[in-house]
């Protein structure tokens, strides 16, 4: 039974997600991304070194997953 | 091709090299996803603190061959020198060095990149090995970045002067992440990863310490034992703001959590500042804090206290902070090979607090020593150069 409210629920919210995006259309242009294709709104600048700094907190402490430069890009480049 | 020319026309007439550099960022983002730049880095790193001295260089090397196909390789060497709390208290003093070679291939299909990636990593007792699959793909209006990735892992644990020991530990990951661009000055960014281990998950070398009549310091110490499964949960949030002069901010949040107890969590905050065109500057700040595994202890009641046993500071409860300064400096060397290049220096000063770990090598009654603490310098001194 709470199996079904679980699946019911997911699915009210995935069609309502569905429906509101449904009318949205990319509101930053490509001309009007300049400055987000600058170097410096990278999170990961610079591979060899965000790699590195991954490194050293992973080595000591308990936490890992979710690092810096995972995840995909800005959208921009 | 009309970008590629766009793009080289702009470089050529312009020669401001600021200026070039947005304007090949906006030609790639008039297109659909792009494979990353060719470039080479040579990085020399090294980290001093608690007694424990890692140096050693890496160097990643990535070119595209057409426009569909992107490689990359790295070389990574870490030289350790130990005489870290652990060591001082119940072993001597060590040296030690680890290998890692990865290679990577990116394939361009239109708005999707699919990242195939293979690392090595070996030492005298310990070997590693992972493949990792990463899809990307770009989607509404390429306003949004979906990815996915899986790693899978297979570790071989050795022990020096026992060639008979040999444990195996096998390791998945699975990433999702998300980016969108939100205004024309903000980008925010979500990613998830779980990660499972299953196999021999312990330090052999470790030990822990138990209240011991007997003996004439008061304790003992006996091996740790660990679970043989672990499974870890970490959700980050990241975001990043164009200022309205050149120069941006970025905010990170993280929060972890593992099937061993430990939960944490860390907030950073960095400021980057280009000065004329040709230098940039980074500052950020880094607070992170844990608590301990529910198997960590600093000093058991007795000899096998409990199924599972560990005094692994990693485990334990702490606080650390980083500051870490940066600095850029852009050069065009006049080489036909080379469009551009960069010197990149970077220091991280980062200081550990520990709450439930105590310094054995300070006086005290048993169980009340001095908690420990420590500092440590890293610094990254590299050469990027792109081509």
């Amino acid at each position: 039974m709470s199996g079904r409210w679980i699946k019911n629920i997911v699915l009210s919210i995935f069609m309502v997600v569905l429906t509101a995006c449904s009318g949205l259309e990319p509101w930053v242009l490509p001309y009007e991304r300049s400055n987000l294709a600058d170097p410096i709104m990278s999170l990961s600048r610079d591979p060899v070194s965000s790699s590195y700094s991954n490194h050293v907190y992973q080595a000591r402490e308990g936490a890992r997953g979710a690092e810096n430069g995972q995840g995909g890009g800005c959208g921009c480049n | 091709m009309v970008q590629k020319m766009v793009r080289a026309v702009v470089v050529a007439v312009t020669n401001q090299k600021r200026l070039a550099i947005v304007f090949y960022g906006l030609s790639l983002s008039l297109q659909a996803a792009v494979l990353p730049e060719d470039r080479a880095d040579a990085l020399y790193h090294s980290y001093d603190g608690g007694g424990v001295e890692v140096t050693g260089p890496s160097v990643l090397v990535r070119k595209g061959f057409g426009e569909n196909v992107s490689v990359s390789a790295n070389y990574y060497v870490d030289s350790i020198s130990s005489a870290s709390i652990d060591v001082v208290t119940t072993a001597s003093r060590y040296s030690e060095e680890r290998t890692e070679h990865s290679v990577g291939i990116d394939y361009l299909h239109a708005d999707t990149i699919m990242s195939l990636g293979m690392t090595r990593s070996t030492e005298n007792d310990y070997e590693a090995n992972t493949t990792s699959f990463n899809l990307t793909q770009e989607v509404f209006g390429n306003m949004t970045t979906v990815s996915m990735g899986y790693s899978i892992g297979s570790d071989t644990v050795g022990k020096r002067d026992d060639a008979s020991f040999s444990k195996d530990v096998k390791r998945h990951h699975f990433r999702v992440g998300l980016s969108q661009i939100m205004t024309k000055n903000t980008l925010l960014g979500l990613s998830f990863e779980t990660i499972s281990d299953e196999g021999y998950l312990n330090n052999p070398y470790r030990s822990v310490r138990y209240i011991d009549s007997g003996s004439a310091i008061g304790y003992s110490y006996e091996s740790e034992v660990y679970p043989r499964t672990r499974t870890s949960n970490a959700a980050a949030l990241r975001g990043l703001y164009y200022l309205p002069y050149r120069a941006s901010l970025h905010a990170e949040y993280r929060a972890f959590q593992d099937s061993w107890g430990i939960a944490a969590n860390h907030i950073q905050l960095g400021y980057t500042h280009p000065y004329q065109s040709d230098w940039i500057f980074d500052l950020k700040y880094r607070l992170y804090s844990q608590t301990r595994a529910d198997f960590y202890s600093d000093l058991f009641a007795f000899s096998q206290a409990q199924n599972f046993l560990a005094r692994d500071k990693e485990l334990s409860t702490f606080d650390s902070s980083t500051i870490s300064l940066g600095v850029s400096y852009e050069i065009t060397p006049d080489w036909s090979l080379i469009d551009r290049a960069s010197i990149n220096f970077k220091y991280d000063r980062i200081v550990f607090d520990y709450k439930d770990f105590r310094d054995l090598s300070q006086s005290g009654a048993v169980g009340s020593e001095p908690l420990y603490n420590f500092s440590a310098d890293v610094i990254q001194l590299y050469f990027s150069a792109w081509y």
